[in-house]
């Protein structure tokens, strides 16, 4: 593999009717790298991945996905992925086992048995394993589908929306094990909309109505969009993000908790506007790094309607 | 002021609801309209229980003016049909077997002497009373025949023949079912109908279950192909079928006696056939509907032809040619002929082979429509 480009896929297109849903997709991913993918619902991000793992048939647009050709090799990059759906998608009425079991036939296993007992203890199911998977809850359903994907080693792993209502020791354990993963040389693509997994990727991409608009490590996406913000600190917030929408050089602001987040296309502008507006006693005003989230709810504003 | 426990707009608003999705399902409401129609033409003009035209072979040894006098007036009640000219009775016996002709009519070398001599020559009828429907008005009209039909021809000093009550006797040998047993023939023909229902039904659910349960997204990912998927889901129910079968054939023999006459091992490797296809056209039927409910309309809408233009509650031989030919397409029209034949005639494969084919080819053709319409994408 050249330059241990694990996704090398150049200008994908996806259209159903006249619904462009992926429009000139081009992903590089290295190996060991975790790829973070975000966006707006419906921007895109599920038919990407399943453009990637051979799910859906490009309707145009080339690239390889582990050396293998994307659009004529699909049997042979199924063989080599680990895709976890964003809905859980095992079977509710076969026990953990039998689901395994059965995920190890369908990649023809030689040591089926062992490696199912293996995963079932490592995901501690073992002694639940002739339960009913409709039985277990969300992050159970979540782990059980990730050991699934697991079960045949792949060099991939295709995450959608793996921790979408999970609850946060899950997610954290969930990503303790993604990065684990990673170390052992596993490439990782994931989408999420959580900020705080974004900033566990080592890597992001930025997807809207089906275009990658930004792409690269947080510093390098944070810095492309230019963006200056500032925090404002006192009472009544609410009345006083009003005013602030409406002040030149102002992009957004948005409310954290007891501050707001006042964000800006340009430094110059942004800081002149807000020493104009001479905020009274009890306010304080400081300059701040812009924070990831502070980019894509910028990001997102651009990205005009996604859901058309 | 106490409000009103039923409330006409939420009534309505779940009505209009109901009413919106009904419209989404386009294929719901096009059986809605659809099932209706097609089948009142369908079965209104097909169905016929009084049987016309029936095809007859008659082996004849007596080539006089009287045995050709009492062929016209049979073919002149409309209830048969001379299609053959048999050289021999084992000829003759061989064409009610694979059921050709619904009956042989036999007239003896010394027909016309004995008739002109008052010696009441024997005119022997074999019917195929397999269905006893199917042959019941036909035997009927047979009775007062002989005499109506010789009264032109005897003649002069043959007149007072012509007054007897019967110049001929008449002999009706009701084959394979002596005694005109209808359940000889609804029990054998019950084994088809049931395994078409449920068969087509069972497999009708297979994709479109993982579709609904979002699964289909997991297999789709896996290097499973979609011959595997076909047969892996199809080939557990021939063992459903299989107990299916054993069941409804202790019943038959042991609550209803029907005779089974031929090989049952015969039987048996004829049903690995056709329950193989019904499962094939179900799998089909569940790569086309979108649902599950589409796919039990589609069942039904198998069903109901395979019931009533199949030959097993109407005779096939009283349908239009363009029913038939429509009954001829469908596998347990064809599957009725082999049980029937094999339990009550002790037909053999080469009995049975003109029924196997169509049966055979129906399955090529749905099981290669199946693997046509199922993706290995999500497409």
């Amino acid at each position: 593999m050249p330059d241990q480009l694990v996704i090398d896929v150049n200008a994908l297109n996806k259209s159903y009717g006249d619904k462009h849903v992926v429009r000139d997709f081009s992903l590089q991913v290295k190996r060991g790298e975790i790829y973070g993918f975000l966006g707006p619902n419906g921007s895109g991000k599920t038919t990407s991945i399943r453009l990637i793992c051979g799910l859906l048939k490009p309707d145009s647009g080339s690239g390889t996905v582990m050396g293998f050709d994307v659009i004529k090799q699909s049997p042979a990059i199924k063989r080599e992925v680990g895709y976890m759906t964003q809905r859980f998608s095992l079977w509710e009425d076969l026990t953990i086992r039998e689901n395994l079991d059965f995920v190890g036939r369908m990649y023809g296993m030689a040591d089926r048995a062992l490696r199912v007992s293996e995963a079932l203890e490592k995901l501690g199911l073992t002694s639940r394993q002739h339960q009913l998977a409709g039985s277990l809850s969300g992050g159970w359903k979540q782990r059980l589908s990730l050991a699934a994907c697991m079960l045949h080693q792949p060099r991939l792993l295709l995450l959608d929306e793996p921790t979408a209502g999970v609850d946060p020791k899950a997610r954290r354990d969930f990503w303790d094990e993604i990065h684990r993963l990673a170390g052992a040389g596993i490439t990782i693509l994931v989408t999420t909309h959580y900020m705080d997994e974004a900033e566990r990727c080592t890597r992001l991409g930025y997807i809207a109505y089906g275009r990658l608009l930004a792409t690269g490590t947080m510093q390098e996406v944070i810095a492309q969009q230019h963006l200056a913000t500032w925090i404002v600190r006192g009472p009544e917030l609410a009345a006083l993000a009003e005013k602030l929408r409406k002040l030149v050089g102002v992009s957004q602001v948005t409310a954290f908790g007891n501050t707001l987040h006042v964000t800006g296309p340009d430094a110059r502008t942004l800081a002149e506007s807000l020493r104009a507006l001479k905020l009274g006693e009890g306010y304080h005003l400081e300059e701040a790094a812009t924070a990831l989230e502070d980019v894509f709810i910028h990001l997102m504003g651009q990205a005009e309607d996604n859901f058309q | 002021m106490k409000l009103p426990s039923l409330s006409f707009s939420r009534l309505f608003g779940v009505m209009i609801k109901e009413f919106i999705q009904m419209k989404r399902d386009r294929m719901t409401f096009g059986m809605i309209v659809g099932i209706p129609v097609v089948q009142l033409i369908m079965f209104g003009f097909a169905i016929n229980a009084d049987p016309k035209y029936l095809p007859v072979a008659v082996v004849s040894a007596d080539n006089s003016v009287y045995s050709r006098s009492l062929i016209r007036a049979m073919e002149n009640t409309k209830y048969f049909t001379v299609v053959k000219m048999a050289d021999s009775e084992a000829d003759a016996n061989q064409m009610l077997d694979t059921g050709e002709v619904q009956f042989v009519v036999t007239i003896p070398v010394d027909f016309a002497r004995k008739l002109v001599r008052g010696e009441r020559p024997s005119l022997l009828i074999e019917a195929d009373a397999t269905d006893p429907s199917a042959t019941g008005p036909a035997i009927a009209a047979l009775q007062a025949l002989p005499r109506l039909a010789l009264q032109r021809d005897l003649t002069g000093a043959l007149q007072n023949l012509a007054a007897q009550p019967d110049p001929v006797d008449l002999r009706i040998h009701r084959r394979y079912n002596p005694e005109g047993l209808s359940r000889y023939n609804i029990v054998p023909g019950l084994i088809g109908t049931i395994l078409t229902m449920t068969m087509v039904m069972m497999t009708a659910f297979a994709i479109t279950r993982e579709r609904e349960r979002g699964t289909m997204e997991n297999l789709l990912a896996t290097p499973v192909r979609p011959i595997e998927v076909m047969i892996g889901k199809i080939a557990p129910y021939i063992i459903v079928g299989y107990i299916q079968v054993s069941v409804i054939l202790l019943a038959a023999k042991l609550l209803f006696a029907v005779p089974m006459v031929g090989s049952l091992v015969l039987l048996s490797s004829v049903l690995l056939l056709f329950i193989a296809a019904n499962l094939a056209l179900g799998f089909t039927f569940s790569t086309i509907a979108k649902n599950q409910l589409q796919a039990m309309q589609m069942s039904f809408f198998f069903l109901l032809p395979s019931i009533l233009l199949s030959g097993f509650m109407f005779p096939f031989r009283g349908m239009p040619g363009w029913a038939q030919a429509i009954g001829e397409l469908l596998p347990v029209t064809h599957f009725l002929r082999v049980i029937r034949g094999i339990l009550l005639k002790g037909n053999g494969f080469i009995e049975i082979w003109p029924q196997l084919w169509p049966i055979a080819a129906f399955m090529l053709v749905v099981g290669a429509t199946a693997l046509m319409r199922y993706r290995e994408t999500l497409d």
